[in-house]
Formats: structure tokens, C-alpha cells, sequence
């Protein structure tokens, strides 16, 4: 708990505009093909970064290296300005995959992968509490599935998987929401429905945002035509958040509830 | 009726108890993370350490137990150098197992009868340090997974999400693949080699097939093996069957019916 609180004052003191995640000169080579090839750039706090490129053009490459799963072969990577390999705050990290990425046979409920959300190294062995819980149904609430938290994961439809991974990512009050190719396979209305709720987040709440996505379409009304940034086959889009001056610490999961 | 209030008969009985414990709970995970032929393999594997053991006249039981868990470091480290090919390394890794085993056979001929008895099991050859040992690996496998069921789940569900949480994700492979080695080891002088994936796979693909949350498909799968087990040395016992062939075929009965439940559900 106390490392917890350590990390959000040290954020809140920094004031806003922070660096969240750095890219210095990172580059990454399969055998003899390069994918990224000194790749520099910075997201800010509260920004909307969307990372847009074709298959191969090395986004999951550089996704996994920016959470940590693989090594830069060059170059350095900081998160909340500390060296990617002694990031140790996972939890101001919150995560969502690719939706086809677990076994629709698994047998696990909603509660159940919703509170999975909280384990971390932090937490070894730590028995979940009943303020454990509590959260738990406070992000289903915040993402209006309270009734599918019996349900089994693989009973749902893709939106609604979806928001149960995004529920988990927000049960730790994440300070940075990255989302891997979070619509693939989903409908188009759902997928407007899923861009309107990250919209509404990324506005309202102290959070910052990476996108990772193929193309580009749900989002480039608001990203914007042209790139900040590009390397190699890859687009950097960013929108920065419309309230820079309120980036007091917030209960994300509480606020959005309240907001309805 | 003789047979069931015989010592050895109650050796068998407990030690299948034991078993039908942690074979299933370490197979869910396992099948969970579509490493279900890993049992398979480091059984194999196990069974040339068996033969060594005899050879060189060591504990049988031991050896294969270092040997199960040799293997499964090599099938951990094939399985990062051919990333998302883990059937592969584990192709590799049975095949090493059965080709070495078989010259260790052929080396020492004497002793082929014993041997059978740890390719098909038995309900005989149970002895007190082999039950000591099935105690020892049942109490170190409860409380790891007891200590980190939470880790476990989550590292099952979303290895990914697992490691960008902070879960130190390569060392509770290892721990896995462990555990697996010492489970299986534990428990071929009972079930046999060659059908030891079966305790750990069947129950695993009923709890799929009936469960609604994680929490019940870990019951599940004790209470199918429980109940096959007990059932399946009882019914050895009394008709003088090989217990592993008995237990797989009822763990199969249980899944077919378990299928039926499923369909009639939908």
C-alpha cells in the first residue's frame, strides 16, 4: 500500500505534462531484418497516442518492449521516466489485449478475470480482501456489465469481453491505458460504442492513452489526418487532452461511476 | 474380498488418494495453457530414468524424478528459442525420452518384468519410501498452488497480461513444468508412464466441458480424479486389471458423460 502511494504523490508532484513512456533510439532486428530502426519519441501525460501500422511493421515488437516482454537490442525505453528495465510501478500500467487472445472455452467468470486485474508481483500472496471485491464490482459497474459478472468469459459477445479486459485493466486506477488492437473481430457499432467510452475517459479522467492498431478509421476523426511522428512503416498520432490544468489525482473508477 | 484389506492394496489406495490430487490440478493448468502433452512427454522421459536407476541399481523412483525434471528445463528452453512452436520442443523432448529409454532396456535385459510394472502400473510394487515420496511431492505441490493460486490463474489466463502486471512470468514456467515433473514421477509406479497424461489431461477436459468459474473447475477435476482413482484400484484389485488401464478407461466414461451433460445443457 505504501509503495502504491509513494508512486501516485511522486506522479501528482511532478505537475502535469510528464513524460510517461520514452523511446530513445530504439531499435530491434529479427536475425537480419530490421523492424525498428531508432525509433524517438515521448508520450505525455494525458495524451492520446494512437500507433498505427501495417502487419510487420514491428508495433507488437515495440508494444512488448514497452511493457517489458522484450529487450531493445539498442536504444532505452523509460516509463514515468525510469529505465524500462527497473520499472517496477506495473500497476500504474493497465493492459488490454488483443480480444482473441484467450481460449473461449476457459472456465472463468467475469469476477473472476475482472479481479485477476489485481495480481501482481506487489501482491504475492496476498489473500484478495473484501475492498478487493468491492473494486471488482465498482469497474463492472463503471462499464455497465454488472449483471455478467457470473457469466463465463466465453459466453459473451466480443464487446462485451471487451469491456470485462478493460474493467480489468482499470480495477488499479491505471495512470496508462494501452490497448492492443482492442476492436479486431468486433462489430462496427460496438466499436463506435467501445471509441465513445475511451473518448469520454481519456477527457475527463487523469489518464493517458497508447493505441495500437492496424488502421486507423474509428479513431482518425479524433487523432487527426497527419502523424506526429513516423519511423520506418511506423505512425505516431497523438491528441492531447483538452484540460491540462485539472490533473489532480482521481479515482478513476469511482468519478466515471458517479459521472453514470 | 481379501485383496482390498491387504497392506499393499492399502499402499496402492493411498497413494492413488494423494495422486488423484495433484495430477489433475497440475493437468488443468497445464491443458489451460495447451501444454497438455507435457505430462506425456516428461513421463517418458521419466521412464529412462526408471531404466537407468535399475542399471546402475539406484533408486528408481529418484532417478526418474531428476530425469523428469532435466526434461522439463529442456522443453522450457526449446520452448523460447522456437517461440509459439511449444509442441515442437515437446515432440523433440518425448522422443529423446522413449529413445533412450529403450537402450537402456536393451542394455539390461534382466530386468524387463520390473519395468513393466512402471510402463503400465501396478497395484504391487507400491512400497513405504514410494509413499513417502507421493506424500512429500503431494504437500509441496498443495501448498505451492494453494500460496499462488492467484498468480497461477492469472499467469493461465493471460500470460501477457501476467507479465505486464510485474508476475515474473519465465520463473513460474519453471515452477510449473517442476511441480508437473515431480507429480508424474510420483506417479508412474501407480498409473503407468504411458498413461500418467491421462490423470492429468481427462479430468482437466471434463472440468472444461462442466465448469462456470475457475473455482469449480479446480473441484471439478479433483473430485473426477478422486473418484476415478478410487474407483479404478478397487475394481484392479477385485479383477485383477492393470489400475492405469482401469482408471483411464473409467476418467474416459466420466468425459463422455460429461459431453452429454454439455449438450443437453445447450
Amino acid at each position: 500500500m505504501e509503495e502504491r502511494q509513494q508512486s501516485a504523490h511522486y506522479v501528482r508532484e511532478a505537475g502535469c505534462h510528464r513524460e510517461i513512456i520514452a523511446l530513445d533510439r530504439v531499435s530491434f532486428a529479427f536475425g537480419t531484418q530490421q523492424v525498428l530502426d531508432d525509433v524517438n519519441f515521448a508520450v505525455q501525460e494525458r495524451d492520446f497516442v494512437g500507433l498505427i501500422g501495417a502487419n510487420g511493421a514491428g508495433k507488437t515488437t515495440l508494444l512488448r518492449m514497452i511493457v517489458g516482454l522484450t529487450k531493445p537490442q539498442r536504444g532505452e525505453i523509460r516509463l514515468f521516466g525510469t529505465p524500462a528495465a527497473r520499472f517496477r510501478d506495473w500497476h500504474l500500467i493497465g493492459y488490454v489485449p488483443q480480444r482473441n487472445h484467450f481460449n473461449p472455452l476457459f472456465p472463468a467468470t467475469v469476477r473472476e478475470v475482472v479481479t485477476s486485474g489485481l495480481y501482481g508481483r506487489r501482491k504475492l500472496l496476498r489473500r484478495l480482501t473484501k475492498a478487493d471485491m468491492d473494486r471488482a464490482a465498482d469497474a463492472l459497474d463503471t462499464l455497465d456489465i454488472p449483471d455478467l459478472a457470473d457469466k463465463r468469459i466465453g459466453e459473451l459477445s466480443g464487446g462485451q469481453q471487451q469491456r470485462v479486459f478493460l474493467a480489468r485493466a482499470l480495477i488499479n486506477n491505471p495512470k496508462l491505458l494501452i490497448l492492443d488492437e482492442p476492436t479486431v473481430g468486433i462489430d462496427m457499432e460496438t466499436q463506435l460504442n467501445f471509441f465513445q467510452l475511451i473518448k469520454h475517459m481519456h477527457q475527463h479522467h487523469d489518464i493517458t492513452f497508447l493505441m495500437v492498431s492496424h488502421d486507423l478509421e474509428m479513431i482518425r476523426g479524433y487523432l487527426g489526418e497527419r502523424p506526429k511522428a513516423t519511423s520506418g512503416k511506423l505512425s505516431f498520432f497523438v491528441r492531447h487532452s483538452h484540460d491540462l490544468e485539472d490533473c489532480a489525482e482521481t479515482d478513476l473508477v469511482h468519478t466515471l461511476r458517479k459521472e453514470g | 474380498m481379501d485383496i482390498l484389506t491387504a497392506e499393499f492394496f492399502q499402499r496402492a489406495l493411498i497413494g492413488g488418494v494423494l495422486i488423484a490430487v495433484t495430477a489433475p490440478l497440475m493437468g488443468l493448468f497445464l491443458v489451460l495453457r495447451r501444454l497438455a502433452m507435457i505430462g506425456d512427454t516428461l513421463a517418458h522421459v521419466s521412464i529412462a530414468g526408471v531404466a537407468l536407476g535399475f542399471l546402475i541399481n539406484v533408486y528408481p523412483v529418484a532417478v526418474g524424478l531428476v530425469f523428469a525434471i532435466a526434461a522439463s528445463f529442456a522443453i522450457e528452453g526449446l520452448r523460447r528459442k522456437y517461440r509459439s512452436f511449444a509442441e515442437l520442443s515437446i515432440a523433440i523432448i518425448m522422443s529423446g525420452g522413449i529413445a533412450l529409454a529403450s537402450i537402456l532396456f536393451t542394455l539390461g535385459k534382466g530386468f524387463n518384468l520390473n519395468v513393466n510394472s512402471y510402463l503400465f502400473g501396478s497395484i504391487y510394487t507400491l512400497d513405504y519410501t514410494d509413499l513417502t515420496v507421493i506424500a512429500c511431492v503431494t504437500v509441496i505441490v498443495l501448498a505451492v498452488v494453494l500460496l499462488l493460486k492467484k498468480e497461477l490463474f492469472l499467469l493461465t489466463f493471460d500470460e501477457d497480461a501476467a507479465a505486464v502486471s510485474g508476475l515474473p512470468v519465465r520463473y513460474f514456467n519453471i515452477l510449473i513444468s517442476i511441480l508437473t515433473a515431480l507429480v508424474i514421477s510420483a506417479s508412474i509406479k501407480i498409473v503407468g508412464a504411458l498413461l500418467v497424461s491421462a490423470l492429468l489431461t481427462i479430468p482437466a477436459a471434463c472440468g472444461l466441458a462442466l465448469a462456470k468459474s475457475f473455482r469449480q473447475a479446480v473441484a471439478l477435476v479433483v473430485v473426477i480424479g478422486e473418484a476415478a482413482v478410487i474407483a479404478g484400484l478397487w475394481m484392479a484389485g477385485m479383477w485383477n486389471l492393470a489400475p492405469g488401464g482401469t482408471i483411464v478407461l473409467l476418467l474416459i466414461a466420466v468425459l463422455l458423460g460429461s459431453l452429454m451433460t454439455r449438450a443437453a445443457r445447450v
